[in-house]
């Protein structure tokens, strides 16, 4: 470390310096909605100036890459206009298999040349080459499982068989074990890479297959992750610090979230990920239509006379809002009601939807206004205050046995505290059971009537409602 | 031993983590699939990589069938950037205070 290098830095350094600057500008601008949409263009001119300079080094290809990137470009942008906001998971899904597959493919490919070019390997580009491949590809087949079971192309159900551990355990020590044999130099090292990689795809595949659709905000999150640290890792490969840089970022917040959404559940992310929830429990009585229940069940009509005689309704979307499409209905309840001078607040359990902040973002499609929207531990103490708790598809997370019963699968759990509300309105589209199939003890409390049918169509008969008194 | 370069490239790397748990504990919930999003787009930087593999004279990927797979790697680094930002912009174009006087909302704190 004796000699000062002096050597002239190469401009396109500095263009990747100022990326990683403007990487990092831009997700500080996210801290607020209001300068939110300067951050995403902070970062997308960094973006712009990173690819700009990369263009400037020595490319020959210009077909492959102008045809791959226009075509890319052109998808990519179509897609992302087109998409619906409830498909917004599963499109965040695929933008993130296309990251780790990309990561994947730019390791093996330099590998690929040291091996061409007859260079020697060295250890720390056999590590990290293998290392990026290997959560690329892990994140690329995960994704695409998400994506599936987001898109309901395949069942939203954990799938699960005898043996399932033990099949990925000794997947990743096959992996382990050529990733070693790799950076060892035991020749043929590019098979061993090749089977690294192949295994990673099996795994990915296997690994959310048992993972159920009401754990997705922590999928979704980890494989963020995933493909940060791909990223990164392809940044040690290459020595490429802007690489390094934005791929730390994304792991960073990625790994953040995905810790954020298990406290949300009060479950480990090992639970999380091996632990099959949501299962069908082989015997457990399913309990179809009202089985066992004693529940009131009302009109759209008593509904609309309940909230607008109201002085104040938490609504507490879930899942089932976002499945019905809901949200403008919602906002035009909303507007009827608080012109009746209701006030309308909205409760937001982190891990209500199937990502993080799903809720947040399908109210605000809607027009609702965002400081409209409260959080778990902002919102619980004002139920008590509360004339209407009107639950519209959700089910866990107001749950009161996460709360009481100690031998109920999510106790502990925190859960918005609806029971607490002076009159609880549920809208629902059967008695079939939550996520987790578990029952849910608010059903039965005298205070709760329930309004059956599909959330949109609901929360319409009761807009018409609300309108007629 | 590591070798200074891998050490200087480490040294990146867990500054940067820092930085990043750093900012993103400042994201609000609401803005919380945005970010997933927004951090989406930007793991997009593969593409940098991507050109770089795909594009310069020793590309591995030559060839017709090496072009192929050059040329998909490119598209996905490619569809990830563009779709990514397109998203969150439209995501955080959405993003609405109450209407006249807009307040600060409260939250950020943690």
């Amino acid at each position: 470390m004796s000699t000062v290098d002096t050597a002239l830095a190469n401009p396109v350094d500095i263009a990747y310096l100022v990326t990683g600057v403007l990487f990092i500008l831009g997700l500080r601008y996210l801290s607020s909605p209001k300068t939110a949409v300067l951050g995403n263009r902070l970062s997308a001119i960094g973006m712009l100036i990173a690819v700009v300079a990369t263009l400037t080094q020595g490319i020959v290809n210009w077909i492959v890459i102008a045809a791959a990137l226009i075509v890319g470009a052109v998808i990519g942008i179509v897609s992302a206009r087109q998409v619906k906001m409830t498909a917004m998971p599963q499109m965040v899904a695929a933008f993130n298999g296309a990251g780790g597959g990309a990561a994947a493919l730019v390791a093996a490919g330099e590998l690929l040349k040291y091996v061409n070019s007859g260079t020697a390997i060295t250890y720390d580009v056999a590590f990290t080459s293998v290392l990026s491949a290997v959560i690329g590809a892990l994140s690329f087949a995960g994704s695409i499982v998400a994506f599936l079971k987001l898109q309901e192309l395949m069942t939203g159900r954990p799938i699960t068989y005898p043996g399932q551990q033990v099949v990925n355990g000794l997947i990743l020590l096959v992996i382990l074990v050529s990733w070693g044999l790799v950076v060892a130099g035991v020749q043929p090292v590019l098979e061993w890479f090749w089977i690294a990689l192949g295994c990673a795809l099996v795994l990915g595949v296997l690994f959310v297959l048992p993972i159920g659709g009401a754990d997705m905000p922590v999928v979704i999150s980890l494989l963020n992750s995933f493909t940060g640290l791909a990223a990164a890792s392809t940044g040690f490969v290459l020595g490429n610090n802007v690489l390094i840089i934005s791929g730390a970022l994304v792991g960073a917040s990625g790994t953040l979230l995905t810790v954020l959404m298990g406290k949300a559940m009060n479950r480990s992310i090992t639970n999380v990920l091996f632990g099959a929830f949501g299962a069908v429990k082989p015997g457990g009585a399913a309990a179809g239509a009202t089985g066992g229940h004693n529940v009131r069940s009302v009109s759209a009509d008593d509904v609309a006379a309940m909230l607008a005689y109201a002085n104040e309704v938490i609504v507490v979307p879930g899942y089932g809002m976002a499945v019905a499409q809901a949200q403008h209905s919602i906002r035009e309840l909303a507007d009827q009601l608080e012109k009746k001078g209701v006030e309308v607040k909205y409760a937001i359990h982190p891990v209500a939807g199937r990502m993080p902040g799903h809720m947040n973002v399908l109210l605000a499609e809607a027009n609702v206004p965002y400081d409209s929207l409260y959080d778990m531990d902002d919102i619980n103490p004002e139920f008590e205050r509360a004339d209407v708790a009107l639950v519209v598809g959700a089910n866990d997370v107001t749950n009161p046995a996460a709360r009481e019963d100690k031998n109920s699968p999510i106790y502990g759990m925190p859960i918005l505290n609806v029971d607490k509300a002076n009159n609880v309105v549920v809208l629902k589209r059967s008695m079939a059971s939550g996520f987790a199939g578990i029952d849910n003890p608010l059903y039965d409390d005298p205070k709760t009537v329930m309004l059956f049918g599909d959330a949109k169509k609901s929360i319409d008969g009761v807009v018409a409602g609300v309108k007629a008194l | 031993m590591i070798s200074a370069h891998l050490l200087a490239e480490l040294t990146v790397f867990i500054l940067a983590v820092f930085v990043g748990f750093e900012v993103i504990s400042k994201v609000p919930t609401t803005l919380h699939t945005p970010l997933m999003s927004a951090t989406n787009a930007i793991h997009g930087i593969v593409l940098v990589g991507a050109i770089l593999v795909a594009g310069t004279a020793d590309t591995p990927y030559a060839g017709i069938g090496g072009s192929v797979v050059g040329f998909f790697l490119v598209l996905l680094a490619s569809l990830n950037v563009f779709g990514g930002y397109t998203v969150t912009e439209r995501m955080l174009e959405m993003f609405r205070p109450k209407k006249p006087a807009p307040k600060l909302p409260a939250e950020g704190g943690r």
